[in-house]
């Protein structure tokens, strides 16, 4: 496969991927604790809000929500800041608009993984800690939140290659990332077979690379249980 | 920021022809997707380890790499070629509508392939050994018993993957299509609304989802009609007979 000498772009780009790739997930892993929380709570009105993220983000394309996020930050954060007397032009960074879009909708999915891994984790567990005396903090941190991890790194495994190949929906808003930078080869070489092909190659190599981290990762939480398993 | 609900109104038909071709992309390359999904689940079930690289390759190349990078390879990476050019194909790979049509239903069987060899995998032994042993030939066999029992099985993730498709098809946008998202981008362009009509697109979409799912409940109880009829257990059975679930 001859790139013409653009292959050092296509790098970049894989970095730019990853990097977003690897904000969203962070950030998208604490919406999805906090949507799990809101769904397990016994407040109702926690319950609702869950309920209606999940439902209205996972109803909705993962590009509109990319779409709504970057075009429509900057009309709210301007209206806001016209309260305040400050009328220039405001508009998020692709790339921050990207990474909230995009851990928005990770977190959504990983709501429904955590809850149903909390949901796993036996009542006598949690009575014991109090019976220990933990705070309610301290026992989900040293009791429930290990246990989570564990029941829920399949999952969350499948969500993260999901997010991955999501991260090209960010290049539509202008950030230059894999798909964008292969646009831009494209653009100088008039050969887009073979560059959206490399590009597929490269999204390919990120995948495999992240199916062989997950399954160490599975590995490592489970290795407590290797062996105890009939 | 006040909201504008008139331009809402003012454009809800507009949204609603994007909905129609959004509903027509998602129909037909769910089409392609089962009738694609069908030899390659087969292929990928079968006992020679060399049939079942082909199906092995379709599955990890369509579902590692991103939708619109397919959708880009198809609709930019075809004119690369003049022998693509010059063929009969030409008239069709031109147009956006079956770019997007063709890489939906390749990128959805690879999906439903994987679905349909889990169904397929997971068919109890006995009924496949009951009916050779009444003697039905492969074909025989895969009408009568294996393909049903897999379309009951799979039905419910299958009703999860038209969903993703569904959202998957705004992807038509970004190759000049007007579907749903698309008509909400150049209505946007003209009035700029982004919130308004990004949200209520987003409300659309919700609806034919809500709906997709409908329609999936009532498939999945006619492919699984055995396990809800007769309602009334038969009196004077033998009780070995009786299923207990």
């Amino acid at each position: 496969m001859d790139l013409q000498g653009f292959g050092h772009l296509l790098i970049s780009g894989a970095w730019v991927t990853l990097q977003l790739a690897l904000c969203s997930l962070a950030v998208g892993l604490i919406f999805g604790l906090l949507g799990a929380t809101a769904k397990v709570s016994s407040s109702k009105l926690l319950r609702t809000m869950g309920n209606s993220y999940t439902l209205f983000v996972r109803g909705m394309p993962e590009l509109l929500l990319v779409l709504t996020i970057f075009f429509g930050s900057s009309a709210v954060l301007m209206a806001v800041a016209s309260q305040f007397g400050y009328d220039e032009y405001i508009e998020l960074s692709p790339f921050v608009a990207g990474v909230i879009a995009l851990s928005i909708a990770f977190g959504a999915y990983a709501t429904e993984v955590f809850r149903s891994a909390l949901q796993e984790i036996p009542k006598g567990q949690k009575e014991a800690a109090v019976a220990l005396g933990m705070s309610k903090t301290k026992t989900f941190r040293r009791v429930t939140l290990p246990q989570v991890w564990r029941i829920a790194l399949p999952g969350l495994g499948n969500l993260f290659l999901v997010l991955l190949k999501d991260t090209a929906l960010v290049s539509v808003i202008g950030l230059n990332e894999l798909m964008r930078q292969t646009a831009v080869a494209v653009g100088y070489t008039k050969e887009p077979f073979t560059f959206y092909l490399a590009a597929a190659c490269v999204y390919l190599l990120l995948t495999s690379i992240s199916m062989a981290g997950l399954h160490y990762l599975e590995r490592f939480a489970n290795r407590g249980y290797q062996g105890a398993r009939s | 920021m006040n909201w504008d609900w008139t331009v809402i109104g003012q454009n809800l038909p507009k949204l609603m022809d994007g909905a129609l071709l959004t509903l027509e992309l998602v129909f037909f390359s769910g089409l392609i997707g089962v009738l694609l999904a069908l030899p390659l689940a087969l292929l990928r079930v079968s006992q020679t380890p060399w049939v079942r690289v082909f199906p092995y390759a379709y599955i990890f190349f369509f579902r590692g790499t991103p939708l619109l990078i397919q959708i880009f390879l198809v609709y930019y990476g075809a004119s690369q070629f003049e022998w693509i050019k010059e063929s009969a194909l030409w008239p069709i790979l031109r147009e956006p509508y079956w770019c997007a049509v063709i890489t939906f239903g390749l990128h959805t069987a690879a999906y439903i392939a994987e679905l349909l060899r889990g169904a397929i995998q997971s068919i109890p032994r006995g009924e496949i050994e009951a009916a050779k042993v009444v003697g039905m030939n492969y074909p025989l066999m895969l009408r009568r018993i294996i393909l049903p029992r897999a379309f009951g099985i799979m039905m419910p993730s299958y009703g999860n993957e038209v969903i993703l498709m569904l959202k998957g098809s705004a992807l038509a946008s970004t190759i000049t299509l007007l579907d749903l998202t698309g008509m909400a981008r150049t209505i946007i362009a003209r009035t700029y609304t982004p919130m308004e009509i990004f949200l209520s697109a987003g409300v659309i979409y919700l609806i034919i989802s809500a709906l997709i799912i409908g329609l999936f409940r009532l498939l999945e109880r006619y492919f699984n009609r055995h396990q809800h009829w007769p309602s009334e257990k038969p009196k004077n059975l033998d009780p070995q007979l009786i299923d207990k679930s």
